[in-house]
């Protein structure tokens, strides 16, 4: 059922001499809804880029069904795009921006025998199609509206229906929900999941939030400095990172470490902890995941370990607690509230724990001794900032 | 209040300058030398349907030539990147530095019966050309006195269009032919309306080049009030009459354009 569509091969990609992606290797399958998610400078945008024919890769190639398409220009693509900030015709209504593709797409002549004559669309078809595809993302009735009066969910619903009038084989979405609210954005992620399943074509979603790509997706991505960190399933993605770079970038993680003593048993803190993984080398040092929803808080007398609370967060559903296990900050969510000071003691069951080969993000995620919301939010700021430059036009 | 008592230096030099003026513009076309109420001047002015005809004709030709030759050029521009878009937009800039009665007296120098490029003409065995005085040579001067105020507009409407946009194009399927007729262009003629509104007004309403240019035999709008005010003429309630019909003609014209303008969605610099 899973059909290959597209194929990247060993792409590689400079902007003057500075590398932006370091030979990525992807498959991406018919119907599939595949997210490129990093940091701001990962090289996920370029990425998607070169797939649309907007960007061409300094070494490697793009494959299409088959076919070798470096060299084919965008508007000769079976693809189209969802522009980050829309690019809407700001000087045409809803209707001809949605129509716009239909206008320039020239079909063979039926009354041509030979099939060599084309012809273009009938208003009639055009009318239809328009109008299906508004319906299809819930905007009938603005056929008469300029860009300019439409908010900003209403530009982003257009920027789709214009991408998807032209059936094309595979549908590019560039952080397409980065300009609108929170609540906004949670609905349009299952609209868009909707819209993708009932159309049935592949999308190919670049972003860097991981909860918008958890939720989505069929296949997620992990891209970091040009290169990527893994592919997988959510699951696969949130269970079983590869690094401690996927561990902090998808959900919140403490990252420890520790001494692989022999199948399903690990050494943390000079202690024995019974986990599930296997595979290791006896004695390997490695980094152990523990993810903050699968400690449980228990009296210290009972606990695996004790420490102290150094911070209590209320997040509505759950606390944020911060505790202090000498001198490595653990996060840990709770539903229970303990104050600050007070002494824990935590249980980790043997299924809480993943552990992960060392590797170059060793030692560099996973620990929360300077973790506050601002922190947070600054570097969220921050990533959305960095990357409007990140895809500013390279020249 | 700190904001209105900021405007009144503006307010007093509006007042001073530009409605007093005016004012007096509608005063004098409508009365006679000894100051009684009068419509006379306007019947006069039947007279000069000729130089009417004539001023508006030049203005349009040259503000269309100036759409011509200013639209690639301020296209080319805009795609342009770095040193060499600076220095051409300083080639197009430079002559503005430069006194106008200056620029179009060196035009007479160039175009006359023994100026430069007849001399040159002559030295390689061909027939001399006579530029100098005919309408031809009042259009060369205003084309090249206003380009730039045609070109300057429509650069920075052009320079402004998003890329992405421009890609989003592209990605619908539209050629680079297609790309510009279907989104450049359609989003650019803001800009080309600012420039005609800025070419042709001063066109319309110049003395100097046709003076110098046209020889005084092309008698323009411009030249007839100036008769008027400062000439052998001197009839300040006709030149007024004059005056006050013409902007009225440009006001409505440019109201007009504006009008449709707004029918492509845009707003225009005005």
């Amino acid at each position: 059922m899973s059909k290959e569509l597209i194929r990247l091969q060993n792409l590689c990609m400079a902007f003057d001499g500075e590398p932006v992606l370091n030979n990525i290797n992807l498959y991406i399958n018919d119907k599939e809804f595949l997210t490129l998610l990093g940091p701001s400078g990962c090289g996920k945008t370029t990425t998607l880029r070169i797939i649309g024919g907007f960007t061409t890769p300094t070494s490697g190639d793009v494959l299409f069904d088959g076919v070798r398409i470096n060299d084919v220009p965008p508007n000769r693509r079976q693809i189209n795009t969802v522009f980050q900030k829309y690019a809407l015709f700001p000087h045409l209504n809803v209707f001809e921006n949605v129509a716009f593709g239909l206008r320039l797409k020239r079909i063979p002549d039926p009354r041509d025998p030979s099939g060599k004559r084309t012809i273009r669309l009938s208003e009639e078809e055009i009318r239809t199609r328009v109008l299906e595809m508004l319906e299809v993302v819930s905007l009938k009735g603005f056929e008469n509206r300029k860009p300019a009066a439409l908010s900003g969910g209403q530009q982003q619903r257009v920027a789709i229906a214009r991408a998807l009038v032209n059936q094309p084989k595979v549908l590019l979405l560039d952080e397409p929900l980065g300009a609108l609210d929170l609540k906004l954005r949670k609905d349009m992620q299952i609209e868009l999941k909707r819209i993708q399943q009932q159309v049935g074509i592949t999308f190919v979603y670049v972003t860097h939030d991981q909860e918008e790509a958890l939720t989505m997706s069929d296949t997620i991505v992990v891209m970091d400095k040009g290169t990527i960190q893994q592919i997988g399933s959510p699951e696969d993605i949130y269970n079983e990172p590869k690094n401690a770079f996927v561990a902090d970038f998808i959900g919140e993680s403490n990252i420890i470490d520790g001494v692989m003593l022999r199948d399903k048993c690990v050494k943390l803190y000079g202690r024995e902890f019974a986990c599930l993984d296997s595979g290791f080398a006896e004695n390997e040092p490695v980094d152990v995941v523990i993810r903050p929803e699968d400690i449980d808080i228990v009296p210290p007398e009972q606990g695996q370990l004790a420490g102290t609370v150094t911070s209590v967060t209320f997040k509505g559903m759950q606390y944020d607690i911060i505790v202090d296990f000498r001198g490595f900050k653990w996060l840990i969510q709770t539903t229970d509230h303990s104050p600050v000071g007070a002494r824990i003691g935590v249980k980790i069951d043997p299924d809480g724990f993943h552990i992960m080969k060392k590797s170059a993000y060793s030692g560099q995620f996973g620990d929360y001794s300077s973790y506050s919301d601002e922190y947070d939010e600054l570097s969220d700021a921050d990533a959305v900032g960095a990357d409007e430059q990140e895809d500013g036009y390279a020249e | 209040m700190r904001s209105k008592g900021a405007a009144i230096p503006y307010v007093v030099w509006m007042a001073l300058f530009v409605v007093a003026p005016l004012v007096l513009v509608v005063i004098y076309a409508c009365t006679s030398r000894d100051g009684t109420p009068t419509a006379d001047h306007f019947s006069v002015m039947l007279q000069y349907a000729a130089v009417f005809g004539r001023s508006f004709w030049l203005a349009f030709i040259a503000t269309l030539v100036c759409i011509l030759l200013g639209y690639p050029m301020a296209y080319i521009l805009a795609r342009e990147r770095g040193r060499l878009r600076n220095m051409a937009t300083m080639l197009i800039m430079l002559p503005m530095w430069m006194n106008f009665l200056l620029r179009t007296y060196s035009w007479v120098f160039l175009l006359e019966r023994n100026g430069f490029f007849n001399t040159l003409l002559s030295s390689i065995g061909l027939p001399k050309l006579d530029i100098i005085s005919t309408s031809g040579a009042v259009v060369l001067g205003m084309v090249y006195n206003f380009l730039p105020f045609m070109v300057l507009p429509i650069f920075s409407v052009i320079e402004k269009i998003d890329g992405r946009v421009i890609e989003a194009a592209q990605d619908l399927g539209a050629s680079s032919a297609q790309v510009f007729r279907r989104v450049i262009f359609p989003l650019s003629l803001p800009g080309v309306l600012s420039g005609v509104t800025m070419v042709f007004i001063p066109s319309v309403s110049t003395f100097v080049i046709s003076r110098l240019l046209g020889g005084g035999k092309k008698l323009l709008l411009g030249d007839l009030i100036e008769m008027q005010f400062l000439g052998s003429a001197y009839n300040p309630h006709l030149g007024s009459a004059i005056s006050l019909v013409m902007m009225v003609i440009v006001l409505v014209s440019i109201g007009l354009m504006n009008r449709f303008g707004e029918g492509e969605g845009e707003a225009v610099l005005l």
